[in-house]
């Protein structure tokens, strides 16, 4: 299942932004992701402050030369990748 | 040395020998190391800061029981400081809310509770004391805190028919993962083999549950199995492979490749307080042994499967073969597999003698099997 594009996700509970040797990465239990670009910018953006819908928005402005639905795709792709990693908790409602 | 060699993803800190726990699988050496050996505070605190220097991106705290170190909460913040991610595999034991909420506030990232049961009388069998009571406890006190939670069952013939039960625990808790880890059979798991064993049907339908409840549970809880490896067509990568991807520090500061390294004859490991921690990872002769191909015999050599499982485990090897060097026995092409097979046959004739609370046949109740307990290193 997608996520809704109205949910806000939040890294959950032990999941945080690392660096080790210049390398940005999600560290989570047991296992660690490398971020390089847009999934870096997408994981920054889960902060239980932005919605999906707003983290593609802004992903398709960074990356305006690619296919906006594409971008889309990815961008849903990634996040039910991290939701079954158990990496994202996803807020609904009005923003905290 | 090869320039290709890759840097130790985690650093598995054996803080202590010393548990109150007297777990009959405990993967701790027969011999265990007493309290005055223990590496001090500040000796810690540098070994974390080289993991890290040479890559490292977690550690586990684990022992014995970690929080038997009255520097816990210390330690915590020199890993955490030191730029780690820090895991703790606890009993819950000696814990109250006090110790936790510090911990947490030191950067603890994910708590590993220990469960031996999802039932008193059977957990409390199984580790020698009265202890699932507190860690339910520790388990609610865990709701108010920012940290990861996992449930930790270690999985054997008395409790792997109870894997619902587990389950119903980590779905009314604050958990984000469960491990399931059938045992695998080396020191006091290994003296206890027979009692801990699971019979084939027993792990067919344990493996056909948790199928279901993986698709069930998805971006709740996350569920780890993992399977006797006796029982498997190939053998683990244990570790990752040999000297790849972990380093594990004994309590006297002994650097080794794995759990259960120090039972293979011949090998000398270096100590932290006498060498940096990239130095050993490198050079130590331990550390060279098994890394890469070269020390592989058939029909490790020319498989396929070589880069996928390493030859699976050295010291598995070593327990079933009496060489280090042979194929892990437990692999379908292993020559010595028919010895695996004859374990697994007298495992799946003699009777299951299931933990306390499902009722045992009324004409031949089952005891306890007379378990070979972990003593507590003064």
């Amino acid at each position: 299942m997608p996520p809704e594009l109205n949910s806000r996700p939040l890294l959950a509970p032990g999941c945080r932004l690392g660096e080790n040797n210049q390398q940005r990465v999600l560290l989570m239990p047991e296992r660690a992701l490398r971020l390089n670009g847009p999934s870096l910018e997408i994981v920054e953006r889960c902060d239980g402050k932005h919605t999906v819908q707003q983290i593609i928005l802004d992903l398709q402005k960074i990356y305006s030369k690619a296919e906006p639905q594409k971008v889309e795709q990815d961008i849903l792709g990634y996040l039910t990748l991290l939701q079954k990693e158990r990496a994202l908790d996803f807020e609904s409602g009005a923003p905290l | 040395m090869p320039t290709t060699l890759s840097n130790p993803l985690a650093l598995i800190a054996e803080l202590t020998h010393r548990c109150p726990l007297h777990c009959v699988y405990c993967s701790n050496p027969l011999e265990l190391r007493s309290r005055t050996n223990e590496l001090p505070t500040e000796i810690w605190t540098r070994v974390f800061k080289e993991a890290a220097a040479a890559g490292a991106l977690q550690a586990d705290f684990t022992g014995g029981e970690p929080l038997a170190r009255p520097d816990i909460v210390e330690l915590v913040r020199a890993a955490r400081s030191a730029g780690l991610y820090v895991n703790l595999i606890t009993s819950g034991l000696p814990l109250d809310e006090t110790k936790l909420a510090a911990l947490v506030e030191a950067g603890l990232d994910h708590f590993q509770l220990s469960f031996q049961g999802a039932r008193e009388e059977t957990a409390n069998e199984i580790s020698g004391t009265k202890s699932h009571a507190q860690k339910l406890r520790v388990l609610d006190w865990l709701r108010h805190h920012r940290v990861a939670v996992t449930l930790n069952f270690v999985i054997h013939r008395r409790n792997i028919d109870q894997l619902e039960e587990m389950l119903a625990l980590a779905e009314s808790s604050c958990a984000t993962r469960i491990e399931f880890a059938n045992v695998q059979y080396y020191g006091w798991a290994f003296a206890n083999r027979e009692n801990l064993l699971p019979t084939r049907e027993q792990l067919n339908r344990s493996v056909e549950f948790l199928k279901r409840e993986q698709e069930r549970l998805q971006g709740k809880i996350r569920i780890e199995f993992v399977v006797p490896d006796y029982y498997a067509k190939y053998p683990k990568p244990c570790m990752g492979g040999w000297g790849r991807k972990l380093m594990l520090i004994t309590p006297s500061g002994d650097a080794l490749p794995c759990h259960a390294a120090q039972v293979i004859p011949g090998l000398s490991f270096e100590n932290v307080k006498d060498r940096g921690l990239r130095e050993i990872w490198e050079q130590s002769a331990a550390f060279q042994k098994f890394r890469g191909e070269d020390w592989m015999q058939q029909p490790c050599k020319t498989c396929d499967r070589r880069e996928q499982d390493f030859g699976g485990c050295r010291c598995q090897a070593l327990l079933l073969a009496g060489d280090a060097a042979a194929t892990d026995p437990v692999c379908s092409l292993a020559p010595l597999r028919p010895k695996v097979d004859a374990i697994l046959a007298a495992a799946n004739l003699a009777p299951v003698s299931v933990g306390a609370g499902l009722a045992p046949p009324a004409a031949d109740p089952l005891t306890p099997p007379a378990w070979l307990y972990r003593p507590n290193p003064s």
